[in-house]
């Protein structure tokens, strides 16, 4: 996985509470047997017609903020299916990091498990950011994870809280597989009290 | 004094470790798979030189892009190359990697949350999981049962354990006795209609009260399968002896003493007296209407009897917004009464209601009249022995005559990820889970609705309300 620990980039402002798995990839690019392409096809029946041109209102085709790195939503981001192709799609069209007053559990777990930051804050400070989001190019906004800060275009900053755990994996670009494995006696024990469960 | 939940009970006979940081590592006991979120996690096994740890406790399904028609020809007959490469991979990757397949000819292939349960899989006091949001469905079964995404199918094929943080719990407690027509699914509906899709976020529901009690087994599979809709990630009911008499025999259910050792431990499993919930509300099932959606969010419920609201009557800026978006989505207008609203399509089937008592249900619907001649409908059975015992009941025959389609199990226009789908602007009356944008097809409008009022909306070619129809007839 790739380390998460410095973000400096352009928002993009989504204002739109409860963005759902559907809107952020469509079910037709779930055929892939890859991780990787996606991202042309990110937020699809948003971003362009029927007939596959660009809708020019839609905000990641705006000339300033076709490289955005962050995107600023609304309440409850990633709502609706498991598909881990709704990350995976934000990540290779280059968006490593969500901020939203919340998050459904389901995507928020599947963002760390892809290098993806998701940023919960409160609806003040994503209001501020979402403001700051809307001046275009000038919306860099860094992202510091080790210090938990927000820094925005007028230099204010913004603290956020993360998990100590999915932080460190983050950070480091741990393998949760790994991580666990490390654990395997763990396992072993546990499975072998399952005999006194035969059913199970 | 205070006693444990029912999800705590299940999660403390699971824990394998926990960190000091709060999170854990739980033991996974069954493990459910299909085509489109697992090809990715069989790649990482292999480039990572890994086996999965427990084959035997994996059951893999193709039915999210598979075909509802032209099954007779198998996977060559398939027409989409990209949906028959997701279930050729699948298949691959079972043979390769020794996991249980339920394949496209078998009388057992279904949908994952249909084929689960009547296998025999799905146990009482089991963790389940499946790359698939609606493994909230086995919650009926008292399993704590969730929705995890490819990188953890992976971790749960290598491991047999998951990573997790505990969650908080929640007791919705529906009392009072259902009036007729009212299901599980507009329960399920005016759960989340009151709670928000977002109210159960963090949280594992209970479901408790006379009126859960008084739900079969598939009701219950209803019910837990919506949970989900509301943001939790899991919904529980308690085990009692409906679900055991649901499970005995099946295949793949305990036998002789290994059961009766099974359903005394099952027996212990539910909430003590005093347990106490982070969240707790209750709900009167006799004030409860049928109800249908008019929006884009499964929160978006409104009695049949009633009207599409009115977004310039909704203070919150960010709701009144989405309204706004939804009805314009939807094509409806503030103040029309849901009942003169018509439709294009019914679909009948999915995760949520493709059980043999929905099909029972919609089937007492459809021999009362015909299809709208407007109308285009289809009812998709939710595995192959669905289809079977519904075709010993004649079932089949009453939707055949009344102008349904009648289609090969799977997912179908749930998702619309095969060439079942909506076209832009057709509105659909759909026994689903999910109204969102586009779901069933790009600009296409969904109401979700129960069997028995799809089946009625697709015979008046609009919505009506199902208790007057029974009065009439």
């Amino acid at each position: 996985m790739e380390k998460f620990d410095k973000l400096t980039g352009i928002a993009a402002p989504l204002d739109i509470i409860n963005v759902d798995t559907d809107m952020i990839i469509p079910k037709q690019f779930l055929k892939t047997i890859q991780r990787s392409g996606l991202g042309k096809n990110l937020f699809d029946e948003m971003r362009y017609t029927p007939e596959g041109d660009e809708i020019a209102d839609f905000v990641l085709n705006q000339p300033a903020y076709r490289a955005a790195q962050i995107l600023v939503a609304g309440d409850n981001f990633g709502c609706g299916s498991s598909r881990e192709h709704a990350p995976w799609a934000l990540l290779d069209f280059g968006i490593s990091c969500v901020i939203a007053p919340s998050f459904a559990d389901i995507f928020y777990n599947n963002c760390f498990k892809n290098g993806i930051l998701p940023i919960v804050l409160p609806q003040e400070d994503v209001d501020k950011l979402m403001d700051d989001s809307k001046r275009g190019a000038n919306a860099t906004v860094s992202i510091d994870l080790e210090s938990q800060t927000i820094k925005g275009p007028d230099g204010g900053e913004i603290s956020f809280e993360v998990d100590a755990f999915r932080k460190q994996c983050l950070l480091e670009g741990l393998d949760d597989i790994g991580l666990t494995l490390q654990k395997a006696a763990a396992i072993d024990d546990y499975e072998a009290r399952l005999d006194a469960q035969a059913w199970r | 004094m205070t006693g444990t939940t029912l999800y705590d009970k299940i999660w403390d006979a699971h824990l394998v470790a926990a960190d000091a940081d709060g999170n854990s590592l739980l033991y996974i006991d069954r493990h459910l798979v299909h085509e489109v979120t697992s090809p990715q996690a069989f790649e990482g096994l292999r480039m990572a030189g890994r086996s999965p740890r427990a084959p035997h406790k994996t059951l893999a399904v193709a039915d999210h892009n598979i075909p509802t028609t032209n099954r007779a020809g198998g996977l060559a007959a398939i027409d989409d190359p990209e949906s028959k490469l997701q279930i050729e991979t699948l298949e691959n990757n079972c043979a390769e990697f020794g996991i249980d397949y339920l394949p496209m000819d078998d009388i057992r292939q279904g949908i994952v949350h249909v084929a689960g349960p009547e296998q025999g899989f799905t146990l009482p006091g089991l963790t389940i999981v499946c790359g698939d949001s609606h493994t909230s469905t086995h919650g009926a079964f008292g399993a704590l049962a969730h929705g995890i995404g490819t990188s953890e199918v992976e971790h749960v094929l290598a491991t047999q354990t998951l990573i997790q943080g505990k969650a908080k719990n929640f007791r919705i407690n529906v009392v009072g006795d259902a009036p007729a027509h009212v299901t599980a699914k507009d329960i399920a509906l005016a759960i989340i209609g009151e709670i928000g899709t977002a109210g159960g976020t963090g949280y594992v529901l209970e479901y408790a009260g006379e009126a859960i009690e008084a739900l079969s087994m598939e009701g219950r599979m209803t019910l837990c399968n919506m949970s989900i809709e509301a943001g939790a990630r899991a919904g529980l009911v308690a085990p009692d002896a409906k679900t055991f008499e649901f499970l005995k025999d099946r295949p793949r259910a305990p036998k002789g003493a290994d059961w009766e050792a099974a359903v005394a431990y099952w027996q212990t499993l539910k909430s003590d007296e005093g347990a106490v919930f982070d969240k707790e509300i209750t709900i009167n099932a006799a004030d409860l209407p049928p109800l249908v959606t008019w929006g884009t969010s499964p929160q978006d419920v409104i009695a049949v009897d009633g009207h599409v609201p009115d977004p310039s009557a909704i203070a919150d800026e960010g709701r009144r917004k989405a309204t706004e978006r939804a009805l314009d989505y939807m094509g409806l207008s503030a103040g029309t009464p849901m009942q003169e609203v018509a439709i294009d399509r019914v679909f009948i089937g999915s995760c949520t209601n493709s059980r043999i008592e929905d099909l029972r249900a919609a089937a007492a619907i459809a021999k009362t009249g015909k299809v709208a001649a407007s109308v285009n409908a289809m009812v998709v059975p939710g595995s192959g022995l669905v289809k079977q015992q519904a075709e010993e009941e004649g079932l089949d025959k009453i939707f055949i005559a009344a102008g349904f389609d009648w289609r090969e199990p799977g997912c179908s226009m749930c998702l619309a990820m095969n060439a079942d789908k909506l076209a832009p602007g057709e509105r659909c009356a759909s026994t689903s889970n999910r109204n969102f944008e586009g779901r069933q097809g790009r600009g296409g409008r969904t109401h979700l609705v129960s069997p028995e009022m799809a089946a009625a909306a697709a015979l008046a070619g609009h919505f009506v309300d199902i208790r007057d129809l029974k009065a009439e007839g």
